[in-house]
């Protein structure tokens, strides 16, 4: 049985100018172990759906559908039984390490309330482990730092502090959303390939959230690809990436840039991303779809199982896409 | 009363986005200013009280002046509103008609918010853009200065000068324009600065556009914001300050009068059972402060949209 | 590596020292303000509507130090007031002080000023804070409603519908007077000074709490399983208060200036009553004796919301 499995999960958020559909119905399995990445533009859905698994949407956010984990939905749980997942089975990394920490509190109390919460620890042998972990991290000094604010480190420093802190209760699941969207690029590979390190000796499931398909390339077993709130492609990320199998993947692909072959200009996919506001009709990618037909843009095409491992919800047939 | 510097700091920034300055701004905010229910409630109330204080000597059947004999003495029993002698908000202690005294207490209570307010926009304004925009140790000894008046005690320093120099209307205007443009000078400055760092400004600089056009021609125009909001909201601000002092008595002199001046009068009688003395002057000090409070508000929100 | 909170509290003092160095000029710059004031009203202290004659005049300009340059008016008058704490004395009553006439009334303004300043500060931030926290159900309506609504009723109106409501109508309090062993002659001062303050409190408070509720480390603790109350009292409650702490300065100063309002409306016989005294008398060294009191207790209360502000806001630079 999948650790984490998603039923038809839909996000809504009403606000004043109308109801904004930011996920709609999307099911995906996550194994124990596993690395999962979740691919899609600003918008598309990404960043809501794992905060909707948490219980961390704004107010106005609604969900429906389901999240079970160990046998619990965990989108019906009271915030009483989420409180005794979030962080201790179920822990996140969020994009903006400026401000996701809290200024105006010391790194040690910031981190030491995890493990006094969660595993009853005295706040002397919290703020000692907290040291260890932020020596697992990498963060020269730890003993010494964890006294400092978070004002007093600099941007990769601190995406290491919230890596430390997400790690202290050896959650099941991480969730890293955009860990390093942030950060400088030379910063951004350490922070990467420290993350796959942790995940490794750690064993945990991570779900790793990115626009960034070459991150998801060096870190992913298995990818989803997300445009509109819905699940366009999921795949292994090899063959995601040697055939994908949907036109929006294809023009992710396409929009990278090559330095092996020769090319004039830099290939971008047309168009916007799509309003959310009030329920899609049809696909939502068919706007700026190159192999868009008509009955694209009165049906929502269904997720369809067309080879081992692989689903895509593509009306075109496959073998049109992949050639 | 209070202006929430926070806001308005949300405000500067929201209105000095390069993504959003120009024409989309204002129509935006146009029409979510008009979707904005409290918004237009304070922009009926405006429009009611600016009628009442422009027409109302048209309707009123007394000048303030005017002493009634008829009632004069016997003030709680036979001064109370009625329409049949013509005054319609009763008569004040000594027999003048209250609805004529009203129209032109509003009168001067508007004048005096709105010149105060106008002061500091000007004076607030030419200061802070100065400062801002030329920055370094100029901007540092003028900011200072600033800093230095906000520490002193304004109304008691007021009431030291109006005692002093002798009351009158145009000391008024000059001590309560004294201090209002503090704060404004101090929010126009920090969006001075933001624009200063701007590319296109930059580059007008390199190009040797003097000073004084650019602050007219760049700087000023992406100010239109902020200061409207704050003057707005700084209206209510001066009409108290100027009701403050009229309560004391120390404000505008007899036979001219203000609301303040009024409530004060009012209140004064209220164990002869005279209630209406108080009660008129003060709904119209009351809808005039909610009309402006409510329509500056609603500016903000409509230039700096957020859920709040 | 020093330890950061040595390096922290040796910043402080230097701060503090800092704003202490900006303050002393102030209030110099008060002091001279203001007497240069006096110096160039018209008529001078004892113009009167009968004329005196110019020996009785004069000996008084002798007696109060007139007739000397005015530089060393200047210097003798703040030589009094730094040295011995002395504003010399008043210009109308011979026998009196100035120190004498403000100490009389200081207390009574300290007491039902500093009971106003708690409760709109303490009421103030809870409406503000609980209605941020229940946004947009009826209890944040109902504080809103309440803010709104009491931000048009500054003190001047409040203490004559207070007066119509508690004293005629009700006969539950008296409705003038002062005693300090018996609060039912605080409760209407303490309401009409500090009701318009607590709801601008109350507005801060809510938008601030709003914004910080919705802030990204509001949800990193909400992630970290903390329940509700906690991420509240833990991690929102600091971060909302400071603008809060910034409005204090400016509201110690607005609850000072109303309590001139509150001596005369409820006759409490504070320093408020000795300002406008003096100011109908044109005593003018008793009305500069409390406004440069005033103007330092204003720069000290400054300093002082600066250094709270300091100790909770890490990210300060001093």
């Amino acid at each position: 049985m999948a650790l984490l499995d998603v039923k038809n999960l839909s996000v809504q958020f009403d606000t004043p100018e109308g109801n904004i559909h930011a996920v709609n119905g999307v099911s995906f399995a996550l194994e124990q172990g596993e690395t999962l990445g979740i691919v899609g533009e600003s918008g598309s859905g990404k960043s809501q759906l794992n905060f909707a698994l948490l219980g961390l949407l704004a107010r106005n956010g609604r969900t429906s559908g389901q999240a079970i984990f160990e046998g619990q939905d965990l989108l019906s749980m009271s915030e009483r039984d989420l409180n005794r997942i979030r962080a201790n089975r179920i822990a996140m990394v969020f994009q903006d390490p400026m401000t996701s920490l809290n200024p105006y509190m010391r790194i040690s109390e910031q981190m030491a309330e995890v493990l006094m919460l969660h595993k009853g620890l005295s706040k002397r042998a919290a703020i000692a482990e907290s040291v260890d972990m932020l020596d697992a991290v990498k963060i020269p000094d730890a003993k010494n730092r964890v006294r400092l604010y978070p004002h007093e480190f600099s941007g990769g420093m601190r995406q290491r502090v919230m890596i430390a802190m997400s790690l202290l209760c050896r959650p099941d699941i991480l969730i890293a959303d955009e860990p390093t969207t942030a950060l400088d690029v030379t910063v951004q590979a350490q922070i990467m390939e420290l993350l796959a390190e942790l995940q490794r000796e750690f064993d945990m499931a991570t779900i790793l959230i990115t626009h960034d398909l070459g991150v998801v390339a060096g870190f992913c077993e298995r990818a989803i690809v997300m445009y509109g709130g819905r699940i366009m492609e999921e795949a292994p990320v090899d063959p995601l990436f040697e055939s994908p199998s949907h036109p929006y993947t294809r023009g992710l692909l396409d929009a990278i840039p090559r330095v092996d072959e020769d090319q004039d200009a830099l290939r971008a996919i047309p168009g916007n991303p799509p309003n959310m506001t009030g329920l899609p009709q049809g696909c939502p990618f068919a706007p700026r779809c190159e192999s868009v037909m008509e009955t694209c843009w009165s049906t929502a095409p269904e997720l369809v199982n067309f080879a081992p491992d692989r689903t895509r919800a593509c009306f075109r047939p496959v073998e049109e896409i992949v050639a | 009363m209070v202006i929430d510097s926070e806001k308005m700091k949300s405000l500067a920034e929201a209105t000095s986005r390069e993504d959003v300055v120009g024409r989309s701004l204002w129509a935006d905010a146009r029409r979510r200013f008009f979707r904005n229910k409290a918004a237009i409630f304070g922009l009926v109330l405006l429009v009611f009280v600016s009628l009442f204080a422009i027409f109302g000597n048209f309707v009123a059947q007394w000048s303030n002046e005017e002493i009634d004999f008829s009632v004069m003495g016997m003030v709680a029993e036979q001064g109370g509103p009625s329409l049949a002698n013509g005054h319609y908000f009763g008569t004040d202690d000594l027999g003048r008609d209250l609805f004529a005294r009203t129209v032109q207490g509003t009168q001067i209570s508007l004048a005096v918010g709105i010149i105060g307010s106008a002061i500091a926009v000007v004076v607030g304004t030419i200061y802070g853009a100065t400062a801002g925009y030329f920055g370094g140790r100029i901007d540092n000894i003028m900011m200072r200065t600033v800093d230095i008046l906000l520490a002193i005690p304004y109304m008691f320093v007021l009431i030291l000068l109006l005692v002093m120099y002798g009351r009158s209307i145009t000391m008024l205007f000059v001590g309560v324009g004294l201090i209002s443009w503090l704060e404004m000078s101090r929010i126009v400055r920090g969006q001075t600065l933001t624009l200063k760092g701007r590319e296109y400004i930059e580059a007008a600089r390199a190009i040797g556009v003097p000073a004084p056009v650019i602050i007219r021609r760049h700087i000023l125009p992406n100010l239109i914001g902020v200061v409207t909001v704050f003057a707005t909201l700084l209206v209510p601000n001066m009409i108290l300050t100027e009701s403050f002092i009229s309560f004391l008595g120390l404000g505008v002199q007899e036979p001219m009068t203000s609301l303040g001046a009024l409530i004060s009068e009012g209140s004064g009688t209220i164990s002869y059972g005279t209630l209406w003395q108080l009660a008129f002057p003060l709904l119209f000090f009351v809808l005039t402060l909610f009309g402006f409070f409510f329509v500056g508000d609603g500016l903000r929100d409509a230039l700096d949209p957020k859920d709040r | 590596m020093p330890p950061a909170s040595t390096h922290r509290k040796n910043r402080m003092i230097v701060y503090i020292l800092k704003r202490l160095a900006i303050a002393i000029p102030t209030l110099l710059l008060l002091i001279v303000f203001s007497f240069l004031l006096m110096h160039a009203a018209p008529g001078g202290p004892f113009t009167q509507e009968r004329e005196l004659p110019a020996q009785v005049l004069a000996n008084l300009n002798a007696k109060y130090g007139l007739d000397q340059p005015l530089w060393k008016q200047i210097w003798n008058y703040i030589w009094g007031i730094v040295a011995h704490f002395d504003f010399g004395p008043s210009f109308v009553y011979k026998d009196r002080t100035v120190n004498e006439i403000i100490a009389q009334g200081f207390p009574v303004t300290l007491t039902y000023g500093g009971v106003s300043f708690v409760v709109a500060v303490l009421a103030g931030v809870t409406l503000g804070a609980v209605a941020a926290v229940k946004h947009n159900t009826i209890i944040d309506y109902f504080a809103v409603g309440i803010s709104i609504g009491a931000q048009v009723l500054p003190n001047f109106v409040m203490a004559p519908i207070l007066v119509i409501v508690f004293t005629l109508f009700l006969g539950w309090l008296p409705g003038g007077g002062w005693r300090f062993t018996d609060p039912s002659y605080w409760i209407m001062p303490v309401i009409a000074l500090s009701t318009s303050y607590m709801a601008s409190i109350a507005r801060i408070m809510r938008s601030s709490m709003l914004e910080v509720l919705n802030s990204n480390h509001i949800r990193t603790a909400r992630a970290k399983g903390l329940p509700g109350h906690r991420v509240i009292w833990r991690h929102a409650l600091k971060p909302a208060l400071l603008p809060v702490i910034s409005y204090l300065g400016p509201a110690f100063v607005a609850m000072i200036t109303g309590s001139v309002i509150v001596d005369i409306y409820f006759s409490t016989g504070g320093i408020g009553k000795a300002f406008v005294d003096s100011a109908l008398n044109r005593d003018y060294a008793v009305m500069m004796g409390v406004t440069i009191l005033v103007g330092a207790l204003t720069i000290l209360f400054n300093l002082l919301v600066d250094i709270i502000y300091g100790w909770i806001d890490p990210k300060i630079r001093y």
